[in-house]
């Protein structure tokens, strides 16, 4: 199964073929989500409308972990198995968890002025996320140093699962250490702690922005086969 | 309409918010697809110079001969 899958040309076809039901079911979700957020929700009766942030600040927040998880599988499956899709997928999914990343930090700090009374603490949860930010950064800055990505796909891979200690710290670390943040309120044992006029607009959000990643994903995936085979077309040009 | 707007006096925090999230997912989306169609094109247009190349190459050969 996974064999069927590892080829490029292969894995491209199946991925050409969903790419336009993905493209269409995250623009229908993203507009349902919207609608829910901004027009149907209510708003909350201790934070007012500033819970409409919630909409974005929060599946960004997922989605910049999420994404973070994949490159790291990816960059292990890359190290391990050669495989150069792999370390593809791994490339192409940085920009994509930077930008979530940068969303959620932006989102969280407009909505801690308003709640908190400040645009940033340097608590454990807000600093891990930053951490996460430059992580991302430094993963696109260590890649781009190599003409030859190929080359730069080991010590990439590396720095991602190095980074990937980063993401229990952030999801625990509003229970093991004192701070502004809440505590998780939809993924925890006892269920949601939310009401479903709220959660359903969250989840519409979150699975329109996994859609999107996977989109996003498949279209610089394509970047990156296509930037291997140029390379290869040219040094065929220059020894041929 | 304005006192949706105003958000409950929240406008200045929530519609950024919407904002950047808009901006920045769009403008991904657009140079993804835009690098995305530059590198293809160019590697039809290799494979097609190397298709020509071949067929120069071996028509000399032929003339050769």
């Amino acid at each position: 199964m996974m064999h069927r899958f590892a080829n490029p040309t292969r894995f491209m076809r199946v991925a050409n073929a969903v790419l336009p039901w993905c493209a269409a079911v995250t623009a229908v979700l993203l507009l349902a989500g919207l609608y829910l957020a901004l027009l149907r929700s209510p708003a909350d009766y201790q934070q007012g409308e500033t819970v409409r942030i919630m909409y974005v600040h929060v599946p960004a927040a997922w989605m910049s972990m999420f994404v973070y998880a994949n490159m790291a599988v990816a960059s292990a499956v890359g190290l391990i198995w050669k495989h150069p899709l792999a370390d593809m997928i791994a490339r192409a999914s940085a920009p994509i968890g930077a930008c979530f990343t940068f969303i959620t930090l932006v989102s969280g700090s407009l909505w801690g002025q308003p709640m908190w009374g400040t645009w940033w603490v340097w608590d454990a949860r807000l600093t891990s996320v930053l951490i996460l930010f430059f992580l991302y950064l430094g993963y696109i800055a260590l890649v781009n140093a190599f003409d030859d990505p190929a080359r730069g796909a080991k010590p990439a891979a590396i720095l991602a699962l190095v980074g990937a200690v980063n993401l229990p710290i952030i999801k625990f670390s509003v229970d093991w250490w004192n701070t502004l943040h809440q505590p998780a309120s939809v993924v925890r044992m006892e269920g949601p702690a939310i009401h479903p006029s709220m959660l359903w607009p969250l989840l519409l959000m979150a699975v329109a922005f996994t859609l999107f990643y996977v989109v996003v994903g498949i279209v610089r995936l394509r970047s990156e086969i296509a930037a291997a085979r140029i390379r290869n077309l040219q040094l065929g040009m220059t020894h041929g | 309409m304005t006192e949706y707007l105003a958000m409950g006096g929240y406008a200045a925090f929530i519609w950024p918010t919407y904002a950047v999230a808009a901006v920045l997912l769009t403008g991904l989306l657009v140079l993804s697809l835009r690098t995305m169609r530059q590198r293809e094109s160019l590697v039809d247009s290799l494979r097609r110079d190397r298709g020509q190349r071949r067929a120069a190459s071996t028509q000399i050969l032929e003339a050769e001969t």
